[in-house]
C-alpha cells in the first residue's frame, strides 16, 4: 500500500489513536483489577456490606 | 430481565459481566473488518492517501460529541429522575470522552498540516472542539474535587447541561463562520456527499469505534460501582469502629 508523500502524517495519526486507546483500555483494566482485589481483601477479612451478610436481620 | 431492573446496580453488574466478553469480541471483529475496508479504500481524488486519516478522525469527532450528549441525558437522569446509575454513567463516560476528543484534535492536526499547511487555526470548529476537550477535563476535575458522590453528581450534572450548549456550536460552526475545515459531508440534510467507496469504510469504522466506547463505558461503570461498594464498606467499618 503506497501512502504517498504524507505517509508519516497518516501513520502518525493511526499510531496516536492506537496509543490513546491502548492507554484508556489499560487504565480501565488495571482499575478493575484493583477494585476486584480490594473487595476480595475486605471479604476475606469478613468485612462486607450489610445486604451481603448471610444472617443479617434473621432470628 | 426488564429494563427497569437495570436500575439495580447488582443486576446491572450481572448483566455487564455476561455481556462484556461478547462486546469485546464484537469490537475486535468490527475493527478487523473496518481496517480491511480502510486498506482497500481508494485514495481521494484531491487528498490522495491522506484521506485515510478521515477513518479515525471522523468517528472520534462523532464520539466526542456523542459522549457529551450521553452525559447530558445522564445529567437529566441525576437531576430529574434520580436514577441510581445515572451519575455512574456520567462520571465514567467523561474520561473516555476526553480521550476521543483528544484523539480527534491530534488526528485533525496531523490531517491539517499536509492539507491546509498548518497544524492549527483558531477558527470556529477547531476552537469549539478544544473547548469541548477542556470541558471534559473540567468535569473530571469537578468529580475529583467533591468527595461525596451525590453532591459531586449534582454539580457535575449542572455543568454538563450548561456545556451541552457547545454541541450545536461545534456542529454548525462550519456553516456559521469562515473556516479551513470542510463542511458536513456525512450527517447533512441532502444526504452524504462522500462517494460510497469511502463512505462505507467510514461507517464501518464509526460502528467499530461505537462498539469500543460501549465496551469501555460498561467496563468503567462496573469499576465505579465496585469502587462505591468499597467506599460504603469502609465508611460502615469506620462508623462501627467509632461507635465502640
Amino acid at each position: 500500500m503506497d501512502l504517498g508523500p504524507y505517509a508519516a502524517f497518516i501513520v502518525g495519526a493511526y499510531g496516536v489513536t492506537l496509543l490513546i486507546m491502548s492507554m484508556i483500555i489499560t487504565w480501565i483494566w488495571l482499575d478493575h483489577r484493583q477494585q476486584t482485589k480490594t473487595l476480595a481483601d475486605l471479604e476475606a477479612r469478613g468485612i462486607t456490606r450489610r445486604s451481603e451478610r448471610p444472617n443479617e436481620g434473621q432470628p | 430481565m426488564a429494563i427497569i431492573d437495570l436500575a439495580n446496580p447488582t443486576r446491572f453488574l450481572t448483566l455487564v459481566n455476561r455481556v462484556l466478553p461478547w462486546l469485546a469480541l464484537a469490537t475486535v471483529a468490527a475493527f478487523a473488518y473496518g481496517l480491511i475496508r480502510v486498506i482497500g479504500a481508494p485514495d481521494d481524488y484531491q487528498q490522495g492517501a491522506t484521506a485515510k486519516i478521515m477513518f479515525i478522525h471522523v468517528p472520534s469527532a462523532w464520539l466526542s460529541m456523542g459522549i457529551w450528549s450521553i452525559m447530558s441525558i445522564a445529567a437529566l437522569g441525576t437531576l430529574v429522575w434520580r436514577h441510581p446509575l445515572a451519575d455512574v454513567a456520567a462520571k465514567t463516560a467523561a474520561p473516555i470522552g476526553a480521550a476521543f476528543t483528544l484523539q480527534c484534535l491530534i488526528t485533525g492536526s496531523l490531517w491539517g498540516r499536509p492539507m491546509w499547511g498548518t497544524y492549527w487555526v483558531w477558527d470556529g470548529r477547531l476552537t469549539s472542539v478544544l473547548v469541548l476537550f477542556l470541558m471534559y477535563l473540567g468535569v473530571i476535575a469537578l468529580w475529583r474535587t467533591i468527595e461525596e458522590p451525590a453532591r459531586a453528581a449534582r454539580a457535575v450534572a449542572i455543568l454538563t447541561l450548561v456545556g451541552a450548549v457547545n454541541l450545536p456550536i461545534i456542529k454548525f460552526s462550519v456553516d456559521w463562520w469562515s473556516t479551513l475545515h470542510q463542511p458536513a459531508s456525512v450527517l447533512r440534510l441532502g444526504g452524504p456527499s462522500i462517494h460510497p467507496t469511502l463512505l462505507v469504510p467510514l461507517l464501518v469504522m464509526g460502528f467499530a469505534f461505537g462498539l469500543l466506547f460501549l465496551t469501555l463505558h460498561l467496563a468503567a461503570m462496573r469499576n465505579e460501582i465496585m469502587r462505591r461498594r468499597v467506599r460504603t464498606i469502609m465508611m460502615l467499618q469506620a462508623g462501627a469502629a467509632a461507635g465502640h
